[in-house]
């Protein structure tokens, strides 16, 4: 069977699946198990408004039970285990990992990466929400920025192979290097900067994002205020650090740490620029490297990873549960 | 109380420039990979793409293809070396001029258009920058001779990549790979959610701040972690790397998101219009389906769009739960693992790969980009 085919059939399987689902356990409900008529009607009716939000609820517990809950424990479970995944090691592929020269190479370039990116995309975009806001062709500029938010990882880095390339006729890094007499280099192979080299692709595609979150923040905030600091002589770049920025402080938190969750999981930029040669290794391409291989070792890989993002987790939730209230 | 930059001519510019040479910073690397997508493989390795519309010099290789004939004691040859059989496809244009020529491979351009060359066979050649050419020779030669030569060949824009990508690399199986990935795996998350985030948002249960922690909390898992146990799943209860597990692997990641989004537009919905509904005897299935649906179009359309983009940009799941052979790639899979390592020096090719790749995320953002947006802003600012 083509896998067009199976498509078209998939989706009409899942659409009136669900529909189907939702429809009949509402009738059984209502007609079968606790009819809204005879002698107990009141009761019935109350014990079936009981149920009806976990029929609701019901597919999506059971799709986010599998295939995100059971992971996490599984691949907590997995990684103590070796790689036929027969025998229990405790903390063997922790222990072999920490003493992996490439694993503390790459868990110190994760570092990086989750220090730079956040801060060099959040930084652009509130320079490009600032700087666009009320300019006439301001949001054709944000557009455009905003456009490699489109654009797939891979695609980004291809893109950006254009620009690093060490042929002088290709790279348009080394032709302005050439204009200037300087001999042609391969940028993705200079160690320690190639890291940088390949960060800017992540903040060229996150810078978009900031903005537009940024942007929007920054119309939120109140004018009364910054009337009233311009009355009292402020000028516009201590009206931007002194009353826009500390008013959306917030909102700068939000798209910092979203950005921040993004860069510890992204693994495509790497693995088409270098494949984590060069010393330019993280935590989610070194994974790949043993996925197939060794199932016990990239899932304690994948829990180092789960590990760093862990606080985030738990401010994210936090904050959810404070804003219920 | 306009524009803080307004009250000074001088900062209103200097934000006008900043502002362009950021957008034109941002640019150049997407225009650079357009440009090459149209240029053929030869113009592509002589010059840069920003110098595309300008001629580039290039070195060809053709033999004088005119009968000898003999005047004065010397065998002649004459013609136009932009008309000889190997190289009158590329000059049919006539546009070209020639700067040097040579008859050694190694030394194409060794004499300036116009002077005189001495061939192997010790005739002497003329050509010229027009590409008009005459050898003579005090012996008959056996054959016309073999020239070099380097002309300024106009710019050249062509579809010939597109052609040989979708034709004949195995992209247009990619691209219909990707499709059929894409949407059930947009389509069978949306619906499902829909009725779960109903129910966070307007049914009274107990345990319900609970789930909406947990779903918050799911949000940020890496997926990295849901890889080695889904296969493993996968390949125990019979689905293996296929189809049908990359669509319930999508959908499973998608969810945490397209609840919360969700959720989140259908709490901020008239609590009146429903009470009313409630009062006039229907029951939540109808106002699901009747009042909160229609209303939470544009909640639907964010989500839709990210689980979109998401899916058709996505390269990990499609490595761990798509099998590795060629009839099912998608295209992130094909341009990261086949193109860069078999393609890996012709830029063309490469380029109008990953243009192929991105053109339809970048169609879809440009049209829904208002959608998309407003998808954004429920997610982070709330």
């Amino acid at each position: 069977m083509s896998p067009l085919l199976q498509g078209a059939i998939t989706i009409l399987v899942g659409v009136f699946g669900c529909v189907g689902y939702f429809y009949a356990a509402n009738l059984v409900l209502d007609k079968v198990i606790y009819p809204a008529r005879g002698p107990n009607i009141g009761r019935n009716i109350n014990r079936a408004n009981a149920i009806r939000p976990w029929l609701f609820l019901l597919p999506a517990i059971l799709a986010l039970s599998i295939y995100l809950v059971y992971p996490v424990i599984g691949s907590l479970f997995r990684s103590l285990y070796n790689r036929a995944g027969d025998e229990f090691i405790g903390l063997g592929n922790y222990v072999f990992l920490f003493g992996d020269g490439e694993f503390q190479q790459a868990l110190f370039n994760n570092a990086l990466w989750a220090i730079v990116v956040p801060a060099a995309a959040t930084f652009l975009g509130l320079l490009v929400a600032q700087l666009t806001d009320r300019l006439w062709w301001g949001n054709i500029a944000k557009s455009l920025i905003f456009m490699p938010m489109a654009i797939s990882f891979v695609g980004a880095s291809l893109i950006w192979k254009f620009v690093y390339a060490g042929d002088p006729d290709i790279g348009i890094i080394n032709a302005l290097r050439g204009s200037l007499g300087f001999d042609p280099m391969d940028p993705i192979q200079l160690p320690f900067w190639n890291n940088l080299f390949l960060m800017v692709i992540l903040i060229w595609i996150q810078t978009g994002f900031a903005m537009v979150i940024l942007s929007a923040a920054l119309r939120g905030i109140p004018e009364d205020t910054i009337e009233a600091a311009i009355i009292d002589g402020a000028g516009p770049f201590q009206l931007f650090f002194k009353i826009k920025v500390p008013q959306i402080m917030g909102t700068i938190v939000v798209v910092w740490t979203t950005i921040t969750i993004l860069v510890l999981k992204v693994f495509d930029i790497v693995y088409t620029m270098t494949g984590g040669n060069f010393g330019t290794q993280i935590l989610p391409s070194y994974m790949m490297e043993f996925m197939f291989r060794d199932d016990g070792r990239a899932t304690a890989v994948a829990v180092v990873i789960m590990i760093v993002v862990l606080p985030v987790m738990i401010w994210n939730i936090r904050q959810a549960q404070r804003e219920m209230r | 109380m306009d524009n803080i930059a307004g009250q000074n001519n001088a900062l209103k510019w200097a934000v006008n420039i900043s502002v362009a040479l950021l957008v034109i910073a941002w640019l150049i690397p997407t225009v650079g990979l357009f440009v090459s997508s149209f240029r053929d493989r030869d113009q592509i390795s002589a010059s840069g793409w920003w110098v595309a519309p300008f001629s580039v010099e290039l070195t060809y290789r053709t033999r004088g293809d005119a009968e000898p004939r003999q005047e004065g004691g010397l065998w002649i040859i004459e013609g136009n070396l932009f008309e000889t059989a190997e190289v009158a496809e590329t000059f049919a244009s006539g546009e070209a001029e020639i700067t040097g020529f040579g008859v050694r491979a190694r030394e194409p351009d060794l004499f300036p258009a116009g002077s005189e060359g001495e061939t192997r066979d010790g005739g002497t050649l003329i050509v010229n920058a027009d590409g008009s050419y005459v050898y003579s020779n005090a012996e008959a030669p056996e054959r016309p001779p073999r020239v070099y030569f380097a002309a300024n060949t106009p710019p050249s824009f062509t579809l010939d990549n597109y052609r040989t990508i979708l034709t004949s690399d195995g992209m247009d199986r990619a691209f219909i790979n990707t499709l059929t990935v894409t949407i059930p795996a947009t389509i069978i998350p949306i619906l499902i959610a829909a009725f779960a985030a109903y129910a966070l948002a307007w049914m009274e249960f107990p345990g319900r701040g609970l789930l909406i922690a947990i779903v918050v909390g799911l949000l940020v898992v890496p997926l990295q972690l849901a890889l080695v146990p889904l296969l493993n799943l996968h390949n125990l209860i019979g689905i293996g790397q296929s189809f049908v597990g990359i669509w319930l692997a999508h959908t499973g990641f998608g969810l945490p998101l397209a609840i919360y989004l969700l959720r989140n537009y259908m709490v901020g919905l008239p609590r009146d219009i429903i009470e009313s509904a409630k009062v006039d005897g229907a029951t939540d299935f109808q106002i699901f389906t009747k009042i909160i649906l229609p209303l939470s179009f544009p909640a639907l359309a964010s989500f839709a769009i990210f689980q979109f983009l998401w899916t058709w940009n996505d390269l990990l799941v499609a490595k761990v739960f798509l099998p590795s052979d060629a009839a099912s790639r998608v295209m992130t899979v094909k341009i990261a693992d086949d193109l860069l390592g078999s393609r890996g020096g012709d830029w063309g090719i490469l380029a109008t790969a990953a243009f192929v790749s991105i053109g339809v995320p970048v169609l879809v953002f440009f049209t829904m980009q208002r959608y998309l947006v407003r998808g954004l802003l429920a997610g982070s600012v709330k």
